[in-house]
């Protein structure tokens, strides 16, 4: 039965929360991938937000160059380039996170902040010139194209980024469970006297896992500019790093449920558009805010005075001596 | 067998720099620090400017031309220095019971909107009395903002971090409704802003200057906290507290009651920033409140060490960095994200050079004392000292 736009009436809320929770998640799947691997290793990187955005820029700013320079292969190859420069230019940062953090008394989170700081103002200082022009775009699958309604097709059509996230998720689960380097990373983050006992450098196990996690936030920072929004400015990001690692905490470091997680975020941050495009406008900032709220009622609820949380790490968030 | 490396006291030099005595060696090392932190700073950020084509030297100059040449620039300087004394307290204190809070940009937000709000309750009360008024809320609320995220650290074991800064998104969307819903003034089309607090209620400037009263309020402010932390008893029992909870609970101290204090003082303070600028500058509250002074805060209390009294000059200088921003960009072409990147090239070699704290003597004897040891009696060198270190890891 064809169905038309002015059909779906206050169906249309679902269908646009849905649309946008697969969206709006994606980023939130790789970054909390990421910061997972590395909070494993026992190391907590608040500057994901930093890397993302870094990410964001140099996936945009490569993808646009490719298709100047060689316009023949720029709108196929160009995107997917850009993404895999995302990953590398957040690897960088995130290998000078871990560097930063190995030197003793360093505190992570500060450093975290450092490269958050750092990271937003070096990607705004070179993206200055990428603000105007338009780069092509990561491809999507039209999974509504047997609708004739433009509201349905636009809600189905699903960034193949996506589809890597998911089946990093369980990749990332087994890999952490079933393989040799699984095992280094778990053991270094549950106790590093027992990795060195094993011969394992700590410092060189968590500089891969940082550098391996920012890698990961660089390719969901990508997917902002080059999907959706599918722009590159100056306020293109919104926390979304840092409610990444408030979103690991939530899914008890297991990356399945890191999965699940970011699914429910990202249509927490559906909600406010969605209501606006039926009409719902008033007080839409307050719906903007819904992610942040629930991320904190979600980490009153799940947090404890008293014990650690289930599923953490041994090592996070001890002091390095 | 003895220590290798044990120190002989008796045979060091007699001759002893007297003023070590009087001033605290921590102090010494933290200026050394910070300074060397300032200078490595400056030429890696010189480094950068020069990979995109532009004289290091060039950009001393314009910055120190924009910050510090002259009377207009000082005055410059010390309007952008004002918010940050205010907004790095909201760091430094929470700091000294152990918790790191960055919501120092939602203090600042709330503070604002309140000083807006507050001119509207009371349409008919002398401007003194509206002005204090706005001063007293808007702190208050601003404390028991930041306070909440203490609270959760508390008693729910949240991380006051995360939580704090999820606060900021949270405090910038309640101004966003109010500017443009409750609070709009009509007349604000195209920057949707709340009602201007009248021309009587504004804040004043500093008497015989042309910089608004707020720097006076941030430097008392700064000097208050330094007598209260590092000169009270409360200011000693919150130290006990952020240096370990357990010999303060053994203390009989009671741990909550001073990291609260600790955290609604701060977020006060920075809600107070807020207040100022829309009181002094603004006139009205809208999304120009959030222009990240809460996250510089944060950058001028880890340069200042987290002492109240070091944020002073510190925020003098982060504020004139701030301030050379449009004639870096004006006269050499710089974009405006510049200053942040050297703000931020600034926080990490701060932090890289944490690791010194509190072992600079150590770290002058490996770099310096050792070096010159082996070139006079390279006899002493000792190959085994590798193998030494390596155990003892």
């Amino acid at each position: 039965m064809p169905v038309s736009s002015s059909d779906l009436g206050y169906w249309g809320i679902p269908l646009a929360i849905f649309a946008g929770a697969i969206r709006n998640s994606t980023p939130f799947i790789f970054v909390s991938l990421g910061e997972t691997l590395t909070e494993r290793s026992g190391r907590i990187n608040l500057g994901q937000e930093g890397t993302l955005v870094m990410g964001a820029m140099a996936g945009f700013g490569v993808s646009y160059l490719t298709n100047q320079q060689w316009p023949a292969i720029g709108q196929s190859m160009g995107p997917w380039f850009g993404v895999l420069c995302a990953g590398l230019a957040a690897g960088i940062l995130g290998v000078l996170h871990a560097w930063l953090c190995s030197q003793p008394r360093v505190n992570d989170i500060a450093v975290g902040i450092g490269i958050m700081i750092f990271g937003t103002g070096l990607a705004f200082y070179l993206g200055k010139r990428f603000v105007e022009p338009s780069a092509p775009q990561l491809p999507a699958i039209g999974f509504g194209n047997w609708s004739n309604s433009e509201q349905v097709r636009a809600a189905l059509k699903i960034n193949w980024l996506f589809f890597v996230g998911v089946a990093l998720a369980p990749l990332m689960q087994w890999w952490l469970k079933n393989t040799r380097w699984g095992l280094i990373v778990r053991t270094v983050g549950e106790s590093t006297d027992a990795a060195r006992a094993m011969g394992y450098s700590v410092n060189a196990v968590r500089l891969y896992a940082t550098a391996a996690g920012a890698f990961l936030a660089g390719v969901g920072g990508s997917f902002l500019s080059l999907y959706w929004p599918g722009s590159w400015n100056e306020g293109l990001n919104s926390g979304q790093g840092l409610m990444a690692v408030a979103l690991v905490i939530f899914a008890r470091w297991n990356p399945i449920y890191c999965l699940f997680a970011a699914l429910l975020f990202g249509g927490a941050k559906a909600l406010g558009p969605a209501l606006q495009s039926v009409g719902l406008s008033k007080g839409h900032y307050l719906f903007d805010a819904a992610p942040y709220f629930l991320t904190l009622l979600i980490m009153i609820v799940t947090c404890s005075a008293s014990r650690s949380l289930a599923g953490a790490p041994g090592e996070l968030g001890k002091a390095t001596a | 067998m003895a220590p290798a490396n044990a120190t002989n006291y008796e045979s060091r030099p007699t001759l002893v720099f007297r003023a070590k005595r009087m001033i605290p060696a921590s102090f010494i090392d933290a200026l050394i620090i910070s300074t060397v932190a300032l200078i490595i700073s400056l030429l890696l950020f010189g480094l950068f400017v020069m990979c995109s084509g532009v004289s290091a030297m060039d950009v001393y100059w314009v910055m120190y031309r924009g910050a510090f040449g002259n009377a207009y620039a000082w005055r410059n300087t010390l309007i952008h220095a004002a918010p940050l004394l205010l907004t790095a307290l909201c760091v430094a204190l929470p700091a000294r019971v152990g918790m790191m809070n960055i919501g120092g940009e939602g203090a600042v937000v709330l503070g604002g909107l309140i000083a807006a709000l507050v001119p509207q309750m009371m349409p008919h009360a002398p401007s003194l009395i509206v002005q204090i008024a706005m001063i007293v809320c808007g702190m208050g609320i601003g404390g028991l903002w930041i306070s909440a995220s203490g609270a959760l650290r508390q008693f729910r074991g949240v991380n006051e971090t995360i939580s704090s800064l999820l606060m900021n998104y949270i405090a910038i969307a309640i101004l966003n409704h109010c500017v443009e819903g409750p609070m709009r003034d009509p007349t604000s089309l195209d920057h949707p802003s709340s009602w201007p607090i009248g021309v009587a209620n504004m804040l004043g400037n500093i008497p015989g200057t042309e910089i608004h009263l707020g720097l006076l309020f941030g430097v008392i402010a700064c000097v208050f906290s330094w007598v209260l932390m590092d000169h009270t008893a409360f200011g000693f029992a919150t130290s006990i507290v952020g240096g370990n909870v357990r010999a303060a609970k053994i203390a009989g101290l009671s741990v909550a009651k001073y990291s609260l204090a600790a955290c609604f003082l701060g977020g006060a303070f920075a809600a107070l920033a807020g207040v100022v600028e829309v009181a002094a500058i603004h006139g009205r509250a809208n999304d120009s409140l959030a222009a990240g002074l809460g996250y510089a805060g944060i950058l001028v209390a880890f340069v200042a060490r987290q002492n109240p009294l070091a944020i002073i000059p510190v925020a003098i200088l982060l504020g004139g960095v701030t301030a050379s921003g449009d004639l870096l960009q004006m006269k050499l072409k710089l974009s405006s994200a510049s200053v942040q990147v050297f703000q931020g090239i600034l926080f990490l070699v701060i932090l890289g050079l944490d690791t010194w704290a509190g072992r600079l003597k150590d770290v002058r004897h490996a770099w310096f004392a050792k070096p010159v040891m082996w070139i006079f009696e390279p006899s002493k060198k000792k190959p085994i000292t590798v193998g030494v270190a390596h155990a003892s890891v």
